[in-house]
């Protein structure tokens, strides 16, 4: 390992992504020069990932301060396998989607600013996997906001504006409402730096309050993680913005919201998980079941898998409200699988526009025969997603299941299993419809433009096979990934050392900010 | 000072919840306008009021004199200016919005869902 400097490896991750943004904001009107920066600013930040998840791969965490300012005073930056393992994956997902992007429609979007806005969006994203303080969280939240606004209403459809309007209102909303739970946070312990509200929540005397401050944390970050009841926004928005937009917001924006719950019900609520837990199962198990209702009720591949981020989503919700080492390692295992499988499955849903003709399942068919690589490249995310061995899904599911059941939540496993079958359904679904299904008119005039696409099929088509290989390569290879979800449990579990990575020896700040006298004269 | 502070921001909440619970786009922005500012207020007391000093290191001192919390300033500081520019990006869009869908009531804006009744 090169002898780079925590300081280095925290914010390249960041910085990549910030540059790629400048530079293709100012090669706006060289649309190839802005292509070629934005695939290498996306392979830049996979590297820098990787170097970051280098650096924390044995189990150290490494924690840097801005300005110099010793850390409960300055912002923190701080990773351990759990955020090293969030960043590389959207790298991961930075490249795919950028290569598919190049293709399906891409001068549109790069005259509405694509390039830009999608660097801003994974600048948000890495900024808020890494920093190690509340309110620096809040601000990464808005600036991966700002970007997926611009990028959902780009094209200006009106169906767009509608969802845009919603999607906008609702989620300046919920940010709002983690801006006063960081806001009473602060006014009760004095400090917004996680690890030393690691320390000092637990010596407050109210612990009613704590747990109260908690809800209002688990209401904000639930409502970004499309948790039940705050979930609608995600289906009215997401299907209305084109593929590759709608596969990085699947992949990346309510997994913001579910580390976000990770991290602090690990680490700053970790006191009253007693008190919260019930509640985050009863939240889990409507989560998986409403999604999963509302995925079977539709025929609108976009709007199926939309409903189908709900209800996985649940699953994860699961492991927390478990919180048992294996349990929290079945959530991490779950984002992990959940965010490659969910970004492929847009992404096909893209190509299946291109080459079948439409979004409906209704009006296209026959894509087996015009298609069969696509229909090939279709079964693996689709049974990984309901879970079927040897896939990804099915040893996150089973991760899941098995510690709930372990820990005595069986109405949870149960549920989990039920759902598991009618995602299956909803996938056959699909499948009949759009692949095995005789061909319609419409697909079949479709199929013709399709064969004729040489260059443009080889760009749709290597980011799906590429995201299916990394599936089954989860699935059939599973012990390292099993293996390392446990050792960041494990982590996020017993916290010192991330508190001690970002502390180092400093006393915790126990007093609340009240009296000025006691200060220096 | 702090019933007066915990008055003010009760009365903003109220007032921001009634705006955005209204069916028109330019009364929800000024819902969000004014939730924002509320917020920024509850952050205010939250840390400590009293003294207006300013938070200077005076000569000769090796430490802070009485003085206002400077946190507090900083971290609104910042909320102002992102809420002000998503604010801004909202008007924006929800005037493009009545453009294109030629209504300000949210509820009548159903070109991205299915028609009430039909699930698909």
């Amino acid at each position: 390992m090169t002898p780079l400097s925590p300081h280095l490896l925290l914010t390249l991750p960041v910085a990549v992504p910030l540059a790629t943004l400048a530079l293709c904001a100012l090669l706006h009107s060289r649309p190839r020069a802005q292509r070629a920066v934005s695939l290498l600013g996306s392979a830049g930040l996979l590297l820098a990932s990787l170097l970051l998840l280098g650096a924390v791969f044995d189990g150290a965490v490494i924690a840097t301060q801005f300005g110099d300012w010793a850390a409960p005073f300055g912002i923190s930056f701080a990773a351990d396998l759990l955020s090293a393992a969030m960043v590389v994956i959207t790298g991961l997902m930075a490249v795919a989607v950028s290569v598919y992007a190049l293709a399906d429609g891409a001068r549109e979007r790069e005259r509405a600013g694509f390039h830009p806005l999608y660097h801003g969006l994974l600048l948000g994203v890495t900024g808020a996997f890494l920093t190690g303080d509340l309110f620096n969280l809040y601000v990464w939240f808005e600036i991966m906001l700002i970007a997926s606004f611009g990028l959902l209403v780009q094209g200006g459809t009106r169906a767009q504006l509608d969802a845009g309007v919603k999607y906008v209102v609702l989620n300046l909303l919920v940010t709002t409402l983690f801006l006063l739970g960081v806001g009473l946070l602060y006014g009760l312990t004095g400090t917004l730096n996680m690890a030393d509200l690691a320390r000092s929540l637990p010596q407050v005397q109210n612990q009613g309050l704590v747990a109260t401050l908690a809800v209002l944390f688990l209401l904000a970050f639930g409502a970004k993680a499309a948790v039940f009841p705050l979930f609608f926004w995600l289906p009215a928005a997401y299907h209305t913005a084109s593929a590759p937009v709608v596969a990085i917001f699947a992949a990346l924006l309510t997994k913001v919201g579910v580390y976000a719950l990770l991290r602090c019900f690990t680490l700053v609520f970790a006191g009253v998980h007693g008190l919260i837990g019930p509640v985050v199962g009863v939240l889990a198990a409507l989560t998986m079941v409403t999604g999963v209702l509302g995925a079977a009720a539709h025929y609108d591949v976009r709007r199926i898998l939309s409903f189908h981020i709900v209800s996985q989503i649940g699953y994860m919700l699961v492991g927390l409200a478990v919180a048992t080492p294996l349990a929290i390692a079945g959530a991490v295992l779950y984002v992990l699988h959940h965010i490659v499988v969910k970004a492929n499955l847009f992404l096909i849903a893209g190509v299946l526009r291109v080459a079948g003709g439409s979004y409906d399942l209704k009006r296209i068919g026959g894509l087996h025969r015009s298609a069969p690589l696509l229909a090939l490249l279709f079964v693996v995310p689709a049974l990984s997603l309901a879970g079927l061995p040897p896939l990804s899904g099915f040893w996150a599911k089973f991760v899941v299941i098995r510690s709930s059941l372990e820990a005595g939540h069986v109405a949870l496993a149960v549920t989990a299993l039920a759902v598991g079958a009618l995602t299956l359904y909803s996938m056959l679904k699909i499948w009949n419809e759009a692949f095995w299904k005789a061909p319609t008119a419409l697909s079949q005039q479709a199929a013709g433009a399709w064969r004729d696409r040489g260059r443009e099929r080889v760009l749709l088509l290597a980011p799906v096979a590429a995201l299916a290989g990394i599936t089954l390569t989860i699935g059939l290879w599973s012990e390292p990934f099993v293996d390392f979800a446990l050792r960041s449990a494990d982590q996020l579990l017993g916290h010192e050392a991330y508190t001690q990575a970002v502390l180092g020896n400093a006393a915790p700040v126990t007093a609340p900010p009240a009296p000025p006298e006691e200060l220096l004269p | 000072m702090e019933t007066l502070y915990a008055l003010a921001f009760g009365v903003l909440l109220a007032a921001a919840l009634y705006l955005l619970m209204s069916r028109h786009l330019l009364r929800m922005v000024l819902g969000l306008l004014l939730l924002g500012n509320a917020v920024n207020l509850a952050i205010f007391v939250a840390g400590r009021l009293g003294s207006a000093v300013p938070p200077l290191v005076p000569e000769g001192a090796s430490g802070l004199a009485v003085s206002a919390n400077p946190l507090p300033q900083a971290l609104i500081l910042t909320a102002i200016v992102i809420s002000f520019s998503l604010v801004a990006f909202t008007v924006v869009l929800f005037e493009r919005a009545h453009h294109a869908l030629g209504t300000t009531d949210p509820d009548a804006m159903r070109e991205a869902e299915p028609a009430r009744g039909e699930t698909a």
